[in-house]
């Protein structure tokens, strides 16, 4: 069967680059493709027609003709502009943050139709939000389970006992909660408290309606952040570039 | 990538060589410019080379509003005709020269040298804002113009400098957003259109 020249998918705008005089390449995310660069001509002209229907954090509906290389979009329409979160600086952080995350735990052309309905709703989810902090850590926890990362919270990570109701220890190298005794011998485990492990075991297993009726105290929020943002850096083996920015800007907000 | 350009003599081949190097410019390209100023006068040719090696030598950035400039301040800065108390702010020199075509804007220009990228690991430490603040401090600038371009990391940072420009008591404005000039309505995205909406005018 012969591939045909042209095909249509849906796609999330996730990355883009400049690219010659006045096009870019896009980094999108598809249902059906997974993670694909594409190339929109003349896309950094205001009179572009692909313009706006291509823009970064879009939801859009592509035609694609293929390329050599990469592959080429000719048409463009967006779906959902997601414009409430474009109009703040806190949203729109926490949406490139989103991205840069799917950007870097995937591979391209590799289907996960999960992924990409997750990383839509967390989309609409920030365009509402007024704390972007909750939906952040709930796709963290979700991304990972989608990529096979799922932390172990249920019982003990490495012996498999239950979990007693403590102040207990995540391991990032173990993928979970560690039990006291077992923690002991494991060098780089950070202390976890009832109420994040409570919260974390909570939105790993509920939707987004449910995980927005938790209310945590900013201790606990800096906790949980902590804890994925370990966790995520012991899996890439790396930092996540935008983080500092988020930093940087709920720094500056707390100041005022 | 290197191409071998070995058939041609050795002065050719590097000058190829470095051609291929510049945006935009294929082998072919190179080639076709090589033999061209082989061809060319001599005047010609060293004149090009002279070009070159001014823009190297003879630019830096003014040290008032980081524009690219042989002399220093730069002539926009040094113009006594234009307002102090107005200021553009751009992400790159080359978009002075588009503002500047209009002749709608008399004040003068500051260049951040990039936007807010979080995913490149630019924020703002690596733009030129500490620049733009200190500026602001005098007390003669009354507006502020923000025209980084209309796409989200310009969005980002224009949203950023408002936060920071805001308790200074300092008129802050956004270059307005809606269609281009010569364009049609048909190919209009969502957010272009609503904020053309949002932005209509009395005729």
């Amino acid at each position: 069967m012969t591939v045909p020249r042209v095909y249509q998918t849906e796609a999330i705008i996730i990355k883009r680059t400049k690219l010659g005089e006045a096009d870019r390449i896009l980094t999108l995310y598809t249902p059906d493709l997974g993670k694909l660069k594409a190339v929109a001509k003349g896309t950094r002209r205001p009179k572009s027609k692909l313009g706006g229907h291509v823009e970064l954090l879009t939801h859009s509906l592509l035609m694609l003709a293929r390329g050599r290389n990469l592959d080429i979009i000719t048409q463009a329409q967006t779906i959902n502009s997601f414009s409430p979160l474009k109009d703040d600086l806190e949203r729109i952080s926490c949406g490139l943050y989103v991205s840069e995350l799917v950007d870097s735990f995937t591979a391209e052309r590799i289907e996960n139709r999960r992924l990409f309905n997750l990383l839509l709703e967390t989309l609409h989810q920030l365009s509402q939000a007024k704390n972007g902090e909750l939906a952040l850590r709930y796709f963290e926890l979700h991304l990972l389970d989608h990529l096979g990362y799922r932390p172990q919270l249920q019982r003990c990570a490495s012996c498999g006992s239950p979990l007693q109701p403590v102040t207990n220890l995540f391991s990032s190298g173990q993928g979970g909660v560690l039990c006291h005794e077992c923690g002991y011998q494991e060098p780089i485990a950070r202390s976890l408290s009832l109420n994040a492990l409570k919260v974390l075991r909570l939105w790993q297993n509920c939707d987004y309606a449910t995980a927005n009726r938790v209310n945590t105290n900013s201790e606990l929020s800096l906790e949980l952040e902590q804890v994925m943002r370990e966790y995520i850096r012991y899996l890439l083996e790396r930092q996540v570039k935008s983080t500092d920015w988020l930093d940087k800007l709920k720094k500056e907000t707390h100041q005022k | 990538m290197s191409i071998d350009f070995m058939p041609a003599a050795e002065p050719i081949a590097r000058l190829i060589e470095e051609f291929n190097k510049l945006p935009g410019i294929g082998p072919k390209s190179a080639q076709r410019l090589a033999y061209h100023l082989l061809q060319a006068p001599a005047e010609k040719a060293e004149a090009l080379a002279e070009a070159i090696t001014a823009i190297k030598e003879k630019l830096s950035l003014c040290s008032i509003c980081l524009n690219i400039t042989d002399s220093d301040p730069c002539i926009i800065c040094r113009d006594g005709e234009r307002d102090p108390s107005k200021i553009c702010v751009v992400e790159e020199p080359i978009d002075i020269l588009p503002l500047e075509r209009t002749r709608k804007h008399a004040g003068l220009y500051h260049v951040l040298h990039g936007v807010i990228a979080p995913a490149d690991g630019i924020g703002p430490e690596e733009l030129k804002i500490k620049e733009l603040l200190s500026r602001l401090d005098g007390g003669l600038v009354t507006e502020v113009i923000l025209a980084t371009n209309p796409n989200l990391e310009g969005e980002a940072t224009a949203m950023y400098l408002q936060r920071l420009i805001a308790p200074l008591d300092i008129r802050v404005t956004r270059l307005a957003r809606g269609l281009p000039f010569g364009g049609d309505l048909e190919y209009a995205d969502d957010v272009t259109l609503s904020r053309a909406l949002e932005g209509r005018q009395e005729m």
